[in-house]
């Protein structure tokens, strides 16, 4: 009986501990958890989807044909003058 | 570069070289950072004095900090090899991925979890849970960094790989191999090093203007005895693991070292150039123009750093270019001409093969692929149009390493001369001392950069070295749209060192007794 009480207390305290740092946070905590989300939306909500797409996967749909490419670039991007 | 008539490649290394050196101003601190508040809070466990603790908690906050406006600004990286680099990113293959996916996957849940427990975990959970988490933040920190540097090894040393012609990737046969070869973990130490190096000078740093201040005098005092320890070991280590990649620059890419030292002639004994100034006048690899205006010359260290034999001969770049002298395994080096040969029979082998498998010519392409694996070596070489392109830009790698060592040299002597007025003298009045410890800082950092300018510069213009150069590993896509995003880089990673710097000074003006992060 003792021991369940001893791991319910445990399991109380880790809920707790995200709980009470989340809540009770510094101004400052707060303001760099905003730059934080800021960024990573800016990231991956802004950058990649419209700025970053990635050239294979947008271009073709399997394996075979992105390694096509790849050795149609590596073959034609030899010096002209060769 | 005249980045303005840029092609889309050079944009694209300027972007990559941009986004590194933001994101490395950053990652430093989070390591260096990491271990001296590990050993605060040990002596603060050990001791049970609660100056320690605080101490702790204020070098956790400026971590914090650092933390939240620098995590996962290194994920644009990630992002320009699919749209800038993607002929890279294919042929790479899994090599690369391999290391990322364990960083991403490994190191940063890891760091990310004890991160949490560490801020909010004091007076929650037990000293010795909360010690382990700050010790693992440190550990996690610094694993991610080294399969982050794993992947980055194998692009300047390519082992335990093999080149499947079939889906034109270099596909991982020795995981191991990769993940520990002498490349890789000498740079992770060299780095890992680096790190510390900048966390100590930023303590001592921030510590001296406390002094200067007459503010926090006793928390000031401690903080730097432990800093310039760290310190000191990290820069003698520094040298230590710099003489290793001496040597591993000279066995794997005498270019890169050759560039280092601005060696245009090989000799035997060579010697390291102390301090010296290029001549601006040599303008190309074979001009009888005198490469140096002056130099002071240590004879014969250039020798014994790079094949340990102070008379060894050190190849110098009109060596390297015009080939015929001895390799360390014994055979003779090939001039930039006959690798330039073996590499377009590679590439034309790599395109027979295909048209052979595709018109049932199996016999036909088996031997295409002989071919293009007897000469894959100098696949790369194909790419390359004069000599001149196989020669990285010599000024900036030879002054980029020198400045690089003159700092690490001037800051062993610092921290030196830190911990003699720490320990037997009185640091608390000696402000001359502790404007030099507030003013080194940014010398530490720049120290930090350059290294990876001689690393990054200095491999050009290769993106795997001998096998695959820039302009083959860029993708087919615009100037305009790469200049773009380069623009857009600049104005969020300013942006985002605007918003670091002010934080960080509001909480340093107020100091470690402030309530500042609760969290």
């Amino acid at each position: 009986m003792e021991k369940e009480i001893d791991i319910a207390e445990k399991k109380y305290n880790w809920f707790t501990m995200f709980w009470s740092g989340f809540t009770s946070m510094s101004s400052m905590s707060k303001t760099l958890w905003i730059v934080a989300i800021v960024k990573l939306v800016i990231m991956f909500f802004i950058l990649k989807p419209f700025f970053f797409p990635n050239v294979l996967e947008t271009n073709y749909d399997n394996d075979a044909d992105k390694a096509e490419h790849v050795r149609t670039e590596l073959y034609e991007k030899v010096q002209p003058s060769e | 570069m005249d980045l303005l008539s840029a092609s889309a490649v050079n944009w694209s290394r300027a972007q990559f070289a941009l986004t590194a050196s933001y994101h490395w101003l950053f990652v430093p601190l989070t390591i260096g950072l990491g271990l001296i508040m590990a050993i605060m809070e040990s002596l603060y466990v050990k001791t049970g004095d609660e100056k320690w603790k605080n101490a702790t908690k204020f070098w956790q906050k400026i971590f914090g900090i650092n933390f939240a406006i620098g995590i996962a600004t290194g994920i644009i990286l990630e992002f320009q090899f699919g749209t800038n680099w993607s002929n890279y990113s294919w042929f790479v293959g899994d090599i690369f991925g391999a290391p990322l996916a364990i960083e991403g996957i490994l190191a940063f849940f890891m760091e990310a979890t004890f991160v949490s427990i560490m801020f909010f975990g004091w007076n929650r959970v037990s000293k010795k849970m909360h010690l382990a988490s700050t010790w693992l933040v440190f550990v996690g920190a610094s694993l991610s960094a080294f399969w982050i540097l794993v992947a980055n090894a194998w692009m300047q040393y390519p082992i335990g790989m093999e080149f499947n012609p079939e889906s034109v990737r270099n596909e991982m046969v020795d995981f191991w191999a990769v993940a520990f070869s002498p490349v890789a973990y000498n740079k992770f130490l060299h780095t890992t090093f680096s790190c510390w190096a900048v966390g100590a000078a930023f303590v001592v740093a921030i510590s001296g203007w406390y002094l200067l201040k007459k503010r926090h005098t006793d928390f000031a005092v401690k903080s730097m005895k432990i800093g310039s320890l760290v310190g000191l070991v990290a820069f003698v280590m520094l040298a230590v693991t710099g003489d290793g990649s001496a040597y591993h620059v000279a066995q794997k890419q005498p270019m890169k070292l050759a560039a280092m030292e601005g060696l245009y002639e090989g000799k035997e004994g060579a010697g390291l150039v102390a301090v010296g100034m290029l001549n601006p006048a040599r303008k190309n690899y074979n001009d009888e123009v005198d490469p140096y205006i002056f130099k002071i010359e240590l004879p014969k260290l250039l020798s014994l750093l790079g094949y340990r034999d102070i008379n060894a001969f050190v190849p110098g770049i009109v060596d390297i270019v015009d080939g015929g002298y001895t390799l360390p395994d014994g055979t003779t080096s090939l001039s930039f001409q006959e690798r330039k040969e073996r590499g377009l029979k590679a590439i034309q082998a790599l395109a027979d093969y295909q048209v052979a498998k595709e018109e049932g010519r199996d016999a036909d392409a088996a031997n295409h692929e002989i071919i293009l694996r007897e000469n894959y070596a100098h696949f790369g070489y194909g790419y390359l149009e004069t000599e001149e392109d196989m020669i990285p830009n010599i000024p900036l790698t030879f002054y980029s390493f020198h400045l690089m060592v003159m700092i690490g040299m001037y800051f062993i002597l610092f921290f030196m001369v830190m911990l003699y007025f720490l320990y037997k003298k009185d640091m608390v009045s000696n402000r001359w001392l502790q404007y030099v410890a507030l003013w080194s800082l940014p010398l530490a950092y720049l120290a930090s950069q350059l290294g990876w300018v001689v690393a990054e510069v200095g491999r050009q213009p290769w993106t795997i070295q001998d096998i695959l150069p820039v302009q083959a590993a860029s993708s087919a896509i615009s100037a305009q749209n790469v200049a773009t995003t380069f623009i857009l880089f600049a104005v969020l990673f300013t942006g985002l060192l605007i918003a670091e710097v002010t934080i960080m000074v509001k909480q340093i003006k107020k100091g470690p007794e402030s309530e500042g992060l609760k969290a």
